[in-house]
């Protein structure tokens, strides 16, 4: 059976599968990323070039408490969104909050100077070369599922952000909070003017994209070790993702984000070559054939 | 009584524009221009040349970053691919196939012409934040290029690279012989840009930046014009890497990287965007900063994102901008 299978793909299974749990992992980051990056548009029309700093600090926030306060893995998924969100609430409030009535441009310009301070700070306060983040006890290990040995943090990762990726998705489509979002997102005075708080409402959502982001990043400690550059490395390829996937819709992005991290991983068993850039090459594709976005509106 | 303002306005708005002055210039950016020249003729014999030479090389580089987005609207966040491109093809003209240095900046430039012209075929598809992020995703797609290519030596970068002869002749090997070189490259490129923005076609750019759905009703066809500004600007970012290359005999990966989009975004916004000499004042600022506060370590980073945010938010005009408004001038 196996051996068929090797046959058909001309590569040994174990490669390919290994692979291909690798590209849903990265998938999964690229689906959250994406998803508040997406959310945070909608409703404050700035792309916020902080998301890779904030998850970033989602990760660091969970070494902290384990290092420093020696709370573990279960309560850092639960604080370390909470903790972040919390300074991207202040961010807003502070800063961003100030540029509404403004050219775009300048929230791209003003997060990406906020995105700069964070990462300076860590870099200077924990170096550059990454610190370690023990997978929880409950999850180590490995089962065989025959045809592949799959790390059971692996898959906790994919399901965890499946899970909070359909419950975005649940929240934003189905409840009456998410049509607030919805209504605020197309017409905000129309939604102020039947008394809804917008000005908080926009508050709340920034800093609800940043928990998600810091999610993203307590998930990841465990994977990529906990340095200060983890989220600038990432957030670019992050940038091409809602270019395919276009900002429109939600279950969109989280389609975009898991498919692509499995053609990147795919891309990496039979042409390792071109594994760093694939992502950036459909971009270019995509723009030529459709450039809204697979699921934007133009 | 309405229309007889507009109609009494409409003429001496048009006689304003024309009146000439000098190439273009106003009477008060004449002033600033003599000023420049004068600044980079005396500044080797004040500061280390070397210094004022990568001075000179990352004014060119955001004056031509800032012909897009001060007059075209475009916001590309990733112009060090054409930069660190020029460098890395200028430095493979000159010490594998030993071109002479001139011959090795035109290179540099073409070779980001061209690359603009891919990358601005695609990213002028999209507006505004988008186009943005399609510039910034291209870039980093060249940037992995240039990582894995064989040419651009990886981590290593392309290393020893000689200064050869000026049209085969002129040594460049002593400092201040290459500083001339470098001055002539930078005001060339300077009024280069100048006279884009002062031409016919640099009109239609404005009225893009300012309307292009207007422009577009016009009868202009505005992607056309985005698509030769982006390559202009493209252009002359591959010249200010490649002349860059030629200065310190070496092009690294640092050149390619997202931090140096970053960085010239900082130096045209602290100089101030849309004005002809911000970004030369920027860059000043911008590589002094690094220059003096080199030890700092990763401060500089931090440093550099409290000059981002307090610019966005009190300071939007830039340095040249403030000065422009504070005496009534546009400089």
């Amino acid at each position: 059976m196996l051996d068929a299978i090797e046959a058909i793909l001309g590569v040994p299974a174990p490669l390919l599968f290994g692979q291909l749990l690798l590209g849903l992992i990265n998938g999964a980051f690229y689906a959250m990323l994406s998803l508040g990056l997406a959310v945070i548009f909608g409703l404050l029309n700035i792309i916020n070039f902080t998301h890779g700093a904030q998850f970033m600090m989602g990760a660091f926030a969970a070494w902290m408490l384990l290092a420093w306060a020696g709370l573990g893995y279960w309560w850092a998924l639960l604080l370390s969104p909470l903790i972040v969100g919390f300074s991207g609430i202040i961010l807003e409030k502070l800063f961003i909050s100030r540029l509404y009535k403004l050219d775009h441009l300048y929230g791209l310009l003003l997060t990406l100077g906020l995105g700069l301070i964070i990462e300076g700070v860590f870099r200077n306060e924990f170096g550059s070369s990454g610190l370690p983040y023990r997978i929880p006890a409950e999850l180590s290990g490995a089962w065989d599922l025959g045809f592949m040995f799959m790390p059971i943090y692996r898959g906790w990762v994919v399901v965890a952000a499946l899970f909070f990726c359909i419950a975005t998705w649940l929240i934003i489509e189905k409840t009456r909070l998410g049509a607030y979002l919805r209504a605020a997102t197309e017409r905000a005075e129309l939604v102020q003017a039947f008394g809804i708080n917008v000005p908080r409402m926009i508050t709340l959502t920034y800093g609800a994209g940043v928990a998600l982001a810091a999610v993203a990043g307590v998930l990841a400690a465990p994977i990529y070790s906990v340095n200060p550059q983890m989220g600038s490395n990432l957030i670019i390829v992050v940038f091409a993702v809602v270019v395919i996937g276009g900002m429109g819709s939600i279950l969109g992005s989280i389609i975009t984000g898991f498919g692509l991290g499995i053609v990147e991983g795919l891309t990496k068993v039979y042409y390792p070559e071109a594994s760093a850039t694939v992502i950036f090459v459909i971009m270019a594709i995509v723009l030529l054939a459709r450039p809204a976005g697979l699921f934007g509106r133009a | 009584m309405a229309s007889e303002t507009t109609l009494t306005a409409i003429p001496t708005g048009v006689v304003g524009k024309q009146a000439p002055g000098i190439w273009g210039f106003n009477g008060s950016q004449l002033i600033a221009l003599l000023l420049l020249v004068a600044a980079v003729g005396a500044a080797p014999f004040f500061l280390y040349p070397v210094f004022v030479m990568k001075l000179l090389c990352f004014a060119l580089f955001a004056c031509a970053f800032n012909l897009l987005i001060g007059y075209v609207g475009l916001m590309s966040f990733g112009h060090a691919a054409y930069f660190g491109m020029g460098g890395y093809v200028a430095g493979h003209a000159a010490k594998v196939m030993g071109l002479t240095p001139e011959i090795s900046i035109i290179a540099g430039g073409l070779i980001g012409a061209a690359l603009g012209l891919v990358g601005g075929w695609l990213a002028i598809r999209r507006q505004g934040i988008y186009f943005a992020m399609i510039t910034m995703a291209l870039a980093q797609m060249v940037y992995f290029f240039c990582v894995q290519a064989p040419f651009t030596g990886g981590e290593d970068g392309i290393q020893a690279i000689p200064r050869g002869k000026l049209f085969g002749v002129i040594p460049l090997d002593n400092d201040m012989s290459m500083y001339w070189v470098v001055a002539v490259v930078f005001l060339c490129g300077f009024m280069a840009i100048h006279r884009v923005i002062h031409s016919p076609f640099g009109q239609v750019m404005k009225a893009i930046r300012e309307n292009e759905p207007r422009t577009t009703s016009l009868g202009y066809r505005t992607d056309d014009y985005k698509l030769v500004a982006f390559i202009l600007s493209c252009g002359l970012a591959g010249v200010a890497g490649a002349t860059k290359t030629l200065v310190f005999g070496i092009a690294t990966l640092t050149d390619v990287h997202f931090s140096m989009s970053g960085e010239v975004v900082l130096m045209t916004l602290v100089g101030g965007l849309g004005t002809i000499f911000g970004p030369v004042i920027g860059a000043a600022v911008v590589i002094g900063m690094q220059n003096y506060l080199a030890e700092m370590g990763a401060w500089v980073t931090v440093i550099q994102g409290v000059i981002f945010v307090a610019c966005v938010l009190a300071f939007r005009r830039g340095i040249v901008g403030e000065i422009g408004n504070l005496f009534k001038v546009k400089l």
